[in-house]
């Protein structure tokens, strides 16, 4: 499981926690959310959103 | 084929170029900009300095990269002296370039507090990526900082020096930190969580004037007491560049006026980002770019499309006290309903007939953002 963050915003999408709030259930992938999704801070979308992994979570 | 020319390489310019090329492989594409048009984080300038960051880490793609990238030709260091809307030209350096069709990108001045004393010119403000760099340079080997303002830019600085090991001092002649956005709670919530992390608030004192002293410098406060910091920041504001537009005979207000399709006054000319002011909003956020990127990509290949705004909730990146806040709009009488709990405050305003019309949150309350969001009316629908 990854950690990634929005090179815009800095908004950082755990994949441990996903976002349930967004219907993205714990655990889901970043290559598994939709590519019409976009950051839920700045609205950048997924394809644009050249999101870094920033940590390997355990 | 003339191209089609955007003056700005901010965030602007940078992701309008990239949804057009969604949408148009081979129109001639130019950017103009008086940056050197590096590709950065601008959000991350404000946030950036506790971890460390260097100017040169925020920067993504030198200009090279992203004229390759897009497409197309970009000009840094440049500036655009004069546009002729009727001949469709603009004069850069001297020299006389045509467009197809023109997009100003241009993005928005600090505003400078008039201050007196001999040190009035060494204040700093953070507006762009070589701003950064040199704050960056001025804030080595220095302990004290003192920050002019406690809007969004002014409390997250606020924040990361203060993560970042300095002394902070914040002046604002108000009562609270971001009043203009957030309702009194939550201002109380953001002023708490600050000063838990060891900022120092100034409250209803203005600077008056700065001067040097030692190293330093002795700022001088609207009460007559005097604070000493090696570093000052203003962070008061912003102003939309306008003044190019309006030399041109293009209409302005506090921005370059634009309409739904993002057009200004003048033919083939239109604006977005933090210089314009669209059907009377001045945003100047992340989100409503990406909006009016998209609607502006499409219209400039001639599927004229109106920028659509969703309910666009401004995240305020202060870990000591997080913040999201939906303001509502200005005409509507609101009163806000305060929840406070041990772990965040949740303050909702609802309209005459009982609708969500805006909703500011702190604290762990700030997981409540998306379902509220979706309670919202759009902004522009």
């Amino acid at each position: 499981m990854k950690k990634w963050q929005c090179v815009v915003c800095g908004f950082i999408y755990d994949e441990v926690a996903g976002l349930p709030e967004e219907g993205i259930a714990p655990g889901t992938r970043w290559e598994s959310i939709p590519d019409d999704w976009a950051c839920p801070d700045c609205g950048v979308a997924k394809a644009d959103f050249e999101m870094v992994a920033i940590a390997d979570a355990a | 084929m003339n191209p089609i020319t955007i003056i700005g390489s901010g965030l602007a310019g940078y992701t309008l170029a990239r949804e057009f090329r969604k949408v148009d492989k081979d129109t001639p594409l130019v950017i103009i900009t008086a940056d050197d048009g590096r590709f950065y984080s601008k959000p991350m300038l404000s946030n950036a300095f506790a971890s460390g960051k260097t100017a040169e880490q925020l920067a993504m793609n030198s200009a090279e990269q992203m004229g390759t990238q897009l497409n197309s030709t970009i000009f840094p260091n440049k500036h655009v002296s004069a546009i002729d809307t009727t001949q469709h030209t603009i004069v850069l350096d001297g020299e006389t370039l045509q467009y197809f069709k023109l997009v100003l990108a241009l993005g928005a001045d600090p505003i400078r507090a008039e201050l007196k004393g001999d040190a009035a010119e060494q204040v700093l403000s953070v507006n762009d990526l070589q701003d950064y760099a040199r704050f960056r340079r001025v804030l080595t080997g220095t302990k004290n900082v003192a920050i002019i303002g406690t809007g969004l830019i002014g409390c997250e600085f606020a924040n990361d020096l203060v993560t970042g090991g300095y002394h902070v001092e914040v002046i604002d002649p108000g009562t609270l930190p971001l009043r203009r956005l957030l309702p009194q709670a939550v201002s109380e919530a953001m002023r708490d969580g600050l000063s838990k992390m060891g900022v120092t608030w100034h409250f209803g004192k203005g600077a008056v004037a700065i001067n040097r002293a030692g190293q330093g410098y002795d700022i001088e406060l609207s009460d007559s007491s005097t604070l000493h910091a090696d570093v000052v920041l203003s962070a008061i504001g912003l102003r939309p560049r306008t003044s190019l537009a309006q030399a041109a005979g293009i209409k302005v207000n506090r921005g370059i006026v634009t309409d739904r399709m993002l057009k200004t006054s003048a033919e083939n000319v239109y604006a977005l980002g933090d210089c314009a002011e669209v059907e009377g909003l001045v945003l100047p956020f992340v989100m409503p770019i990406m909006h009016a990127a998209r609607a502006l990509a499409k219209t400039l290949i001639g599927q004229t499309t109106q920028v659509m705004y969703p309910a666009m909730p401004v995240v305020i990146k202060t870990p000591a006290c997080p913040v999201v806040v939906s303001p509502p709009p200005a005409n509507i009488p609101c009163e806000w309903q305060v929840t406070r709990t041990e772990e965040g405050v949740k303050a909702l305003c609802q309209d005459t007939a009982g609708k969500l019309a805006g909703f500011a949150l702190a604290g762990k309350a700030t997981a409540e953002k998306t379902a509220l969001t979706s309670q919202l009316p759009s902004l522009l629908a």
